[in-house]
């Protein structure tokens, strides 16, 4: 990405070119293209061909992708994703984004605590927070269950079709926000506290200084952070896949293009189709991947 | 989430616009002129972050303490009327032969061999994308970033074909060679080595006669330190939280990890001749976790100097 | 050496029995080998005995909590035969697995443990042994003929029966006695109770279901639908014909009016509403009493078991669940896979350990047998609760079918009829959205769907 630019700007800081350098690339590039280049290009062959239960496998040609343009299935599942994105990455890097701020402010009573407090959840495998949050959800006798009958009303329904979404956001924000608040904390950190001191003495006041100067020296943080959020939202599989035991309608087969592909292969035996699911949400993931990209860097220029 | 958000953020793309600067910068809250007036308000609606991050884990710190019984009768955040914990673990790591203590050694393998590899090759990618100018270099660079936009879950599929093919599934290795890849640690070692091991030292070094590896391990090595730990301790993360790969390469228990391992106790509970061991489940999830986030905080400083020093090179 | 001597004593009773019990049958083949008795494919059945004798090494795939003890009383048995048992996941786990296996071309086990509504997919991919040339025909008789006929059709048997399910209602006596309701014998009298339990205590439900395919297939079975038919490639799909509406719109009276809980079925709130009462009843497989037993303790003395509700007071019902274990065609000595499977699932010492598990059997000799029938445990208040249950196993309409791609059709049942359930709206129009991407699915697959 970017940083072609970062890399094609020292050639003559670097030796003279051969072929040393391949003795430590190697071996990285041997393993990736057996465990990732190779997938890929089989995926793509697979999407060629369409085997059945019955009369075995043919070559079709793209029409997997035809079939796929016109799958409601898949389009419904690829909004459903674009919409948990639109709405659960901002609110989550938002609030890192507060609690990186608020840590870096020095003004916390044991910021060292808070720190590590709010990192833990990363620790947890996505598997397991999605058991325990899956227990806490329960409108009986969990958590939330207790909290409707302190309220008297049945207000929190997480596995109604309503709160789904929120309540797999809520699970994903609660695993991630630590997570991209060290990103950004570790980013405020390096701006060089000159910059402050001149600021405070110029009189700015603190919400200055944080849009003035904190925000933007945070920029870069922010565009890898909201790459890689939306490379997570598209590939969402593991939370709604365990709760679909406790919301069997509401989480659908299809519920996310990833599920979708999953459901394909390994319950409906389509595994042409699935790879063209793969292969399909890969460039689209890439394509957007880019565009933040480039929108991040277009307005660093400016 | 999949293994994509939870693998280390590489270095901004910002170009860069600072000059390369010590390393061990001076840090904000080392200056004694700042002011350092405590804010109640802050230290408020920061507590009301942290009861939201912990409270889940107390939940399940709480209800590793009941057994199955009082989990079913008692309210989620307090305890039930026996303390069950010691007999839960007991149960927890003897339920079928102990094959809970069998996944926990499965996790620490697939995390030594996988996330140790993982971090030994980009380390070593890294540093000659930082250090050298080989042909095909730029081709390198693109295939790897084009390779992260992938959803890696959904070529679940097509791998496990492949490796099926090749006789790798229910094998270690289904689990372990995908997880060798971090194309996100090569690319945080790569710009952290560009000035991290001045180039300098590596032209003195040939000088003398030195080969190349030698010059890496005797010296780059040690100067890449805080960049690699950084790299591991994500890598570990990501391996010890694997569970998709895992879940479709392996169907033999013995092979599973703890993550596997789990999900199926959970889902025993169904059907005809259903056992459901829920108390088990939550025990087993409190120990799955207690290593992690002990390394965590004992390795704090470690990380956190090398994500810091990380974000430098943007 | 006891075992042999306990084995000699058991066939010499076996035979004294006289063939009245066709276990004495298979144990006699098991024990005296080429003396066989069993007719036409003495030879065949001779090959499994010299393979038990041969000796091996085979890998089981199962999740029943029986598995272990059947495999350690096999070892002990016949020591030259190693049986792996891997729990490779509990049943749709397990078949995602299996049908990875095949998929790969390697990777299966020998014998494995399928549920009756699985086995057409898997005998479809000509991925399982036919184990007629073994002799297994003659085993027919020991069996009930509703599992029977789902491990052996179209001329070919894949498999033994293990367990079955006919189903019966399950009531909690607590509940009923407490709301002064009365034993349902039909669907309007049920659904008269459910509406008399919510209005009394709108925590309480007379059940809970939130759509489940099996569930709902044994309701249409037990209603007199046939939806699927299938004769090889030819499948034929008909959810609106009279028993599927018969069912479907009966029980809209609960789904739309809100009289299920929705509670799903075996999460831990699930288990929970069974032990306080929230969940007053199920209609459920005979193999429900060993969940209850062990996981629902708190409401020990609570429950009681009744025949299935009718629609028009014939008794009748279906069954639910269950299932038997089949060899894999990737099995290198089918042979010894089929002689475990046969022990497994024939031999009286390997049946005693299963029952002894909780489970509920599919073999005459023990339905009929007066020990079993006696049985009055007190969880249910020391009623002789198998008499229900062993009635209800001579009230299953025969013919049922279950389709050859019907793990793809249980997992797409919530995206439809599910939707029914959700919306607490028409069960006819989910089950006609079902069918239509089932007929979709098939003509897909290349068979010939109506």
């Amino acid at each position: 990405m970017a940083s072609i630019a970062v890399t094609t700007a020292r050639p003559k800081r670097r030796a003279k070119r051969d072929w040393r350098g391949w003795g430590f690339v190697g071996p990285f590039m041997i393993v990736f293209l057996g465990v990732l280049v190779a997938p890929v290009v089989y995926a793509i062959v697979l999407t060629l061909f369409r085997q059945q239960l019955v009369g075995g496998s043919g070559f079709v040609g793209l029409s997997n992708y035809v079939t796929l343009f016109q799958d409601s299935k898949f389009w419904e599942s690829l909004f459903r994703v674009t919409l948990f994105l639109l709405v659960q990455v901002p609110i989550m890097l938002v609030l890192s984004l507060v609690a990186a701020l608020a840590l870096d402010s020095l003004r916390l009573h044991g910021s060292g605590f808070f720190r590590i407090a709010i990192f833990l959840p990363y620790a947890v495998p996505g598997v397991v927070a999605a058991l325990i949050w899956g227990f806490i959800y329960g409108n009986q006798f969990g958590l939330t269950g207790s909290l409707n009958k302190f309220i008297g009303f049945d207000l929190f329904q997480p596995f109604s079709s309503e709160w789904i979404l929120a309540s797999i956001g809520n699970i994903v924000t609660w695993e991630f926000m630590g997570y991209n608040m060290l990103i950004f904390y570790a980013a405020l950190k390096v701006v060089p506290t000159e910059l402050y001191e001149a600021a405070e003495i110029d009189g700015a006041g603190q919400f200055r200084i944080i849009s003035g100067i904190k925000i933007p020296a945070l920029r870069g943080s922010i565009v890898i952070a909201t790459i890689f959020s939306i490379i997570g939202s598209f590939q969402l599989f593991n939370e709604p896949n365990l709760l679909k035991n406790l919301a069997p309608n509401v989480i659908s087969s299809y519920f996310t293009p990833n599920m979708y592909a999953y459901n394909l292969s390994f319950a409906g035996q389509q595994f042409n189709y699935s790879a063209t699911v793969a292969i399909v949400m890969g460039i689209i993931t890439a394509v957007i991947a880019y565009i933040v990209q480039l929108r991040g860097s277009r307005q660093e220029v400016r | 989430m999949s293994a994509a958000t939870s693998v280390p953020a590489g270095p901004t793309d910002a170009p860069v616009r600072r000059k390369p600067r010590r390393l061990n910068y001076v840090q904000s809250s080392t200056n004694p002129k700042k002011r350092q007036r405590k804010s109640i308000v802050l230290t408020i609606v920061m507590a009301v972050f942290v009861i939201y991050s912990i409270i889940p884990l107390l939940w399940l710190i709480i209800n590793a303490t009941k057994s199955q019984d009082d989990l079913f009768s008692s309210f989620g955040l307090w305890f039930g009327k026996d303390f069950n914990l010691f007999q839960n673990i007991y149960e927890t790591l003897t339920y079928r032969d102990g094959i809970f203590v069998q996944w926990f050694g499965n996790t620490l393998m697939y995390v030594v061999v996988g996330a140790g590899g993982a971090t030994l090759l980009a380390t070593l990618a890294g540093y000659g994308m930082a250090k050298f100018n080989f042909p095909g270099r730029k081709a390198v660079f693109a295939v790897v970033l084009g390779a992260v936009a992938i959803p890696g879950t959904a070529l679940a599929v097509p791998t496990f074909l492949m490796f099926s093919q090749l006789g790798l599934t229910n094998t270690p290795w289904a689990v372990i060679l995908p997880s060798l890849i971090s194309p996100f640690g090569l690319y945080l070692v790569w710009t952290y080595a560009v000035d991290a091991v001045p180039t300098e030292v590596l032209e003195a070094a040939r000088m003398d006669g030195a080969s190349e590896f030698r010059t890496f391990f005797t010296i780059s090595l040690r100067l890449l330190m805080p960049g690699i730990v950084t790299v591991l301790l994500f890598a570990v993360v990501a391996t010890w939280n694997n569970y998709f790969l895992p879940l479709i390469m392996l169907s033999e228990p013995t092979w599973y990890p703890l993550t596997v391992g789990l999900s199926q106790w959970s889902a025993q509970a169904s059907g005809v001749a259903a056992q459901p061991i829920y108390n088990l489940v939550i025990t087993g999830a409190l120990l799955t976790i207690v290593p992690i986030v002990v390394a965590f905080l004992f390795l704090q400083r470690f990380w956190q100097s090398g994500l810091s020093a990380g974000s430098v090179k943007a | 050496m006891s075992s042999i001597i306990k084995r000699k004593a058991l066939r010499r009773v076996a035979v004294v029995a006289a063939s009245a019990l066709a276990v004495g049958l298979s144990l006699t083949a098991c024990a005296s080998g080429s003396t066989s008795t069993s007719g036409g494919s003495a030879g065949s059945a001779a090959d499994l005995d010299a393979a038990l004798k041969t000796g091996g090494t085979i890998t089981y795939w199962s999740w029943t909590p029986s598995g272990e003890a059947q495999v350690a009383a096999f070892e002990k048995a016949y020591p030259n035969v190693t049986v792996n048992l891997v729990n490779a996941g509990t049943n749709k786990d397990e078949y995602t697995k299996l049908q990875n296996a095949i998929t790969a071309g390697s990777g299966a086990p020998d014998v494995a443990q399928v549920e009756y509504y699985a086995i057409p997919q898997f005998a479809l991919s000509d991925s399982l042994v036919d184990l007629t040339g073994y002799g297994f025909g003659d085993l027919q008789s020991q069996y009930s003929a509703g599992p029977w006929s789902s491990v052996a059709f179209g001329g070919k048997i894949y498999g033994l029966p293990q367990d079955s399910g006919p189903m019966a209602m399950f009531y909690n006596k607590k509940v009923f006695d407490q709301y002064g309701l009365t034993v349902p014998t039909t669907y309007d009298e049920y659904i008269a109770a459910a509406e008399k339990l919510h209005a009394a205590d709108p925590t309480k439900y007379i059940t809970s279901d939130t759509g489940d395919a099996g569930f709902a297939t044994s309701m249409i079975w037990q209603a007199g639908g046939n939806p699927f038919t299938a004769s090889g490639t030819d499948v034929s799909v008909n959810l609106q014909d009279t028993g599927s509406k018969k069912w479907a719109d009966s029980w809209n009276k609960l789904v739309e009016n809100k009289l299920l809980s929705t509670t799903p079925g075996w999460s831990d709130e699930w288990y929970k509403g069974l032990g306080d009462g929230s969940i007053a009843t199920l209609l459920t497989g005979a193999w429900m009493p060993g969940v209850l037993e062990s996981s629902v303790a708190a409401a020990s003395g609570d429950w009681r078991v009744a025949p299935m509700p009718t629609y028009d007071g014939t008794p009748v019902t279906a069954e639910n669940g269950g299932g038997g274990q089949v060899v894999l065609k990737q099995s290198k000595n089918p042979a010894l896979a089929a002689a475990f499977l046969r022990w497994l699932n024939s031999d009286p010492e390997s049946i005693k350990v299963f029952l002894a598990s909780g489970g509920f059997p599919s073999t005459t000799a023990e339905l009929s047998s007066p020990d079993f029938l006696a049985q009055a445990p007190d969880y249910f208040g020391g009623q002789k609760i198998n008499e229900v249950l062993v009635d209800a196993s001579k009230n299953v309409p025969t013919g049922w079918q279950y389709l050859p791609y019907q793990v793809y059709a249980n997992s797409i049942f919530g995206d439809t009829v599910g939707q029914a359930y959700e919306n607490n709206s028409d069960l006819n129009v989910g089950l006609q959205t079902w069918q239509k991407q089932l007929v979709d699915y098939g003509n897909q697959q290349g068979f010939t769907v109506k």
